[in-house]
């Protein structure tokens, strides 16, 4: 049997000894896991180091630790596995604590201080919609089919350990939270999914932080992948309820989504100045002042050229307004969900019969809103930065009435427009 | 070997020296590109947030766009077109269904996507697969030795590992290492190589985003790095571009140069930092240009040991 040097992080605070590693050897199957390492050194040879665990199983939640730099439930990683990531050897497992939460002891991580706090943030509980039936609500099952990933969730606290916006900015609301919050929005019981995405929406440490580092989806055991979810919150407060939201989140997507319909390809010197809502929008003005410097490093730089900063060189081809305008008037949005449709591949019973013919998984879509969308934007006046034009004058009026919906594809047909989904 | 080359908007827009470093270090690898005409953007990932469909669509065009395009696969120079548009991939080959759907779209300009119609690898991947470690050795002029890079791969590029093929067989979150090794340059470990530059919240919450910059950069600093090798140009735009504020934000002095991956080849392979567009940078790569002067005259025609 191999040999594992299992590398502990040891606090005690009471100890008054600063954090240090220490190193333990254990002989144990590979595919055994490093929580079962981790019990066995404690049982042999030091009893006092602090691990928290139940399930054995992944099915608790708390186990959550750092192996070899990468957060995850001790229970449910095996030792090789770990091993495969060392940095310091053969054979060697840095065990950590979860990351972005304060430690208590050794490998315990005070989820309460961080974890706990964020998932009360986003009111954690059905808000009933009223009248309140007699009995039970009767909802379509595929509206519940919609919000299964994000109920598989454990509350390990594993994402929450690995979120690269949570390491520079504490108070983002964080993967698992907002994962949690998209099971209420999405649930067609809830009265108040407008109210929970505007809030969001609006909060400077909200929906739109996410840095779409992908972390969450790497470390989470369960497949909820937050990162996922966040951008489902955002398409439904964005598209579905137009939330304007102050952090120019909305914005900045919708800027980007123009600017590849006009260009084709993505226009740089736009995007900055229409993600604060147009050059003379009153929030870009500071804005654009505080980023005029990178521009002008760029100019100086010959990174760009005034030309390639003010004109359009490229127009999109007809063929790509095309695909916008299809896609964007449909009456659904359609969704492909990998976690709950799966690859046919996977699905197939017999895997040579793939390709062509597949036995799909069965796919139709559900209307569950329709809105209007008008995007009005006037943009005025022009700069002068070191008798260059930096932009000229472009007042631009869109009023296009789109209907769109949240939409799975998996998800079977004729469920009912839902009525938080239509205010 | 040809390939279909797909050098995405930033590095012809904010970042040109990068598709100018991969012209000029092309031929020198064997390698020719055939632009891939009349694609569009991959979507950055913004695209897909707002409609899946559509980012699904244009991905869609532009693979099938790069399977008219001759050449053995599709190959990418930035690590955000590579995770932006194999998620797409990975949705698109999940389902016929799906494709049937994308493709209805699609055949007005006489398109269609098959699953798996392509494989398209970011010039990373492609350097080590399909060229190969001990192959650019050989090809090596002007060894980095003694230059101390650290690599900074960007998002995209290395999460989620099972999405982006990441595994025992290709552990392609470790082949900037490999490749700086292969080049004749000291690798520098620091807590960022595989992190995150910040990028995409850059307008919606600057000070954490130049702060996730301005860390990296202050890491890689203390671990001694000359400079820094990306495979995105939008890593670069942050590391680079916005250095000077991201010192500002995190309160200290940065000078870090940060090279595009072609670049660091280019300058192995004997190209000129001019040829290679180095002075096209904001941070200017001082430390990479003095080096380059100083091994010039030692490695010309010897060249030393390789
Ligand atoms: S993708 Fe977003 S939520 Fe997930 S870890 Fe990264 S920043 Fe955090
Ligand atoms: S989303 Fe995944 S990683 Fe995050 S707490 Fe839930 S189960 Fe754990
Ligand atoms: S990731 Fe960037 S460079 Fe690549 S195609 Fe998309 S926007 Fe253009
Ligand atoms: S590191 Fe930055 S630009 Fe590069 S992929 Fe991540 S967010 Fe994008
Ligand atoms: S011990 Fe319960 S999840 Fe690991």
């Amino acid at each position: 049997m191999p040999d594992y040097t299992l590398r502990l992080r040891r606090y005690d605070p009471e100890s008054g000894e600063a954090p240090h590693y220490e190193d333990f050897q254990v002989e144990l199957d590979g595919h055994r896991s490093v929580l079962e390492a981790i019990l066995q050194v404690r049982g042999d040879q030091d009893g006092s180091i602090g691990v928290r665990c139940s399930c054995r199983a992944a099915i608790c939640g708390s186990c959550g630790v750092r192996t070899n730099g990468k957060a995850g439930l001790a229970c449910h990683t095996h030792l090789e596995d770990a091993a495969k990531r060392s940095k310091d050897g053969e054979n060697v497992i840095v065990v950590e604590p979860m990351g972005n939460m304060p430690v208590i002891k050794d490998l315990i991580v005070d989820m309460e201080e961080v974890h706990w706090k964020k998932i009360r943030r986003v009111t954690p509980w059905l808000v009933a919609k009223e009248p309140v039936p007699e009995r039970e609500y009767i909802v379509p099952h595929e509206a519940m089919v919609d919000i299964t990933q994000t109920m598989a969730c454990i509350q390990c606290g594993a994402c929450v350990s690995d979120c690269l916006t949570m390491e520079m900015d504490p108070l983002f609301v964080g993967p698992a939270a907002l994962a949690k919050a998209y099971r209420f929005v999405g649930d067609p019981r809830d009265a108040e999914q407008e109210q929970r995405l505007s809030d969001l929406a609006e909060d400077p440490h909200g929906m739109y932080d996410c840095t779409h580092c992908f972390q969450c989806i790497e470390a989470c055991p369960k497949g909820v992948a937050p990162m996922s979810q966040i951008m489902r919150l955002r398409r439904r407060a964005g598209s579905d309820f137009h939330i304007d939201d102050r952090n120019n989140g909305h914005r900045h997507e919708m800027a980007f989504v123009k600017n590849i319909r006009k260009n084709g390809l993505l226009h740089e010197a736009d995007l900055l100045p229409d993600s604060y809502g147009g050059k003379f929008h009153p929030r870009a003005v500071p804005e654009l002042l505080s980023s005029l410097p990178v521009v002008l490093r760029a100019l100086k730089t010959g990174k760009v050229t005034v030309k390639k900063a003010l004109l359009h060189e490229h127009k999109a081809s007809p063929e790509i307004k095309r695909i916008f305008d299809t896609v964007e008037n449909r009456e659904v949005r359609i969704e492909y969900n990998l976690y709950i449709s799966g690859n046919e591949d996977d699905l197939a019973d017999d895997p040579s019969d793939v390709g062509g013919e597949a036995p799909a998984a069965t796919a139709t879509v559900t209307e569950t809103v329709v809105v209007e969308e008008q995007i009005v934007e006037t943009e005025t006046e022009a700069v002068v930065v070191e008798e260059t034009v930096i932009e000229e004058t472009v007042v631009e009026e869109t009023p296009a009435p789109v209907a769109e919906a949240e939409t799975d594809v998996d998800a079977p047909a004729d469920s009912e427009p839902t009525e938080g989904d239509n205010q | 070997m040809k390939v279909a080359y797909w050098p995405g908007c930033v590095s012809r827009g904010f970042t040109p020296e990068l598709h100018g470093s991969m012209q000029a270090v092309a031929p020198l690898l064997d390698l020719e590109l055939i632009e891939i005409d009349r694609g569009s953007c991959c979507g950055a990932g913004v695209i897909a947030e707002h409609n899946q469909e559509l980012a699904d669509t244009l991905n869609a065009r532009t693979f099938a766009l790069a399977a008219e395009t001759p050449g053995e696969l599709m190959m990418n120079i930035c690590s955000t077109c590579q995770g932006a548009q194999s998620e797409c991939q990975e949705r698109l080959d999940a389902s016929a269904e799906y494709r049937a759907e994308i493709n209805t779209t699609l055949e007005a300009e006489g398109l269609a996507y098959e699953k798996g119609l392509v494989t398209n690898k970011n010039f990373l991947w492609l350097l080590v697969e399909e060229i190969g470690l001990e192959n650019l050795t050989k090809k090596v002029k002007r060894p980095l030795t003694g230059l101390k890079v650290g690599p900074f791969y960007g998002c995209y590029i290395v999460r989620p590992t099972d999405r982006l093929g990441i595994n025992d067989e290709n552990p392609r979150d470790t082949y900037m290492e490999k490749v700086i090794e292969a080049l004749g340059g000291e690798v520098i470990d620091y807590a960022g190589v595989h992190k995150c530059c910040g990028f995409p919240i850059i307008t919606m919450n600057k000070k954490a985003s130049l702060q996730m910059a301005g860390t990296h950069l202050a890491d890689a600093t203390d671990a001694d790095a000359d400079c820094l090798v990306v495979p995105c140009p939008l890593c670069h735009l942050n590391l680079d571009l916005q250095q000077p504020m991201a010192a500002g934000e995190i309160g200290r002095d940065l000078s870090m140069p940060v090279l595009h991956l072609p670049q660091l080849v280019g300058l192995a392979l004997g190209l000129e930092p001019k040829e290679l567009g180095l002075q096209r940078h904001v941070i200017k790569p001082t430390s990479v240009i003095d080096w380059t002067t100083a091994v010039v005259g030692s490695a010309d025609g010897a060249s030393s040991g390789w």
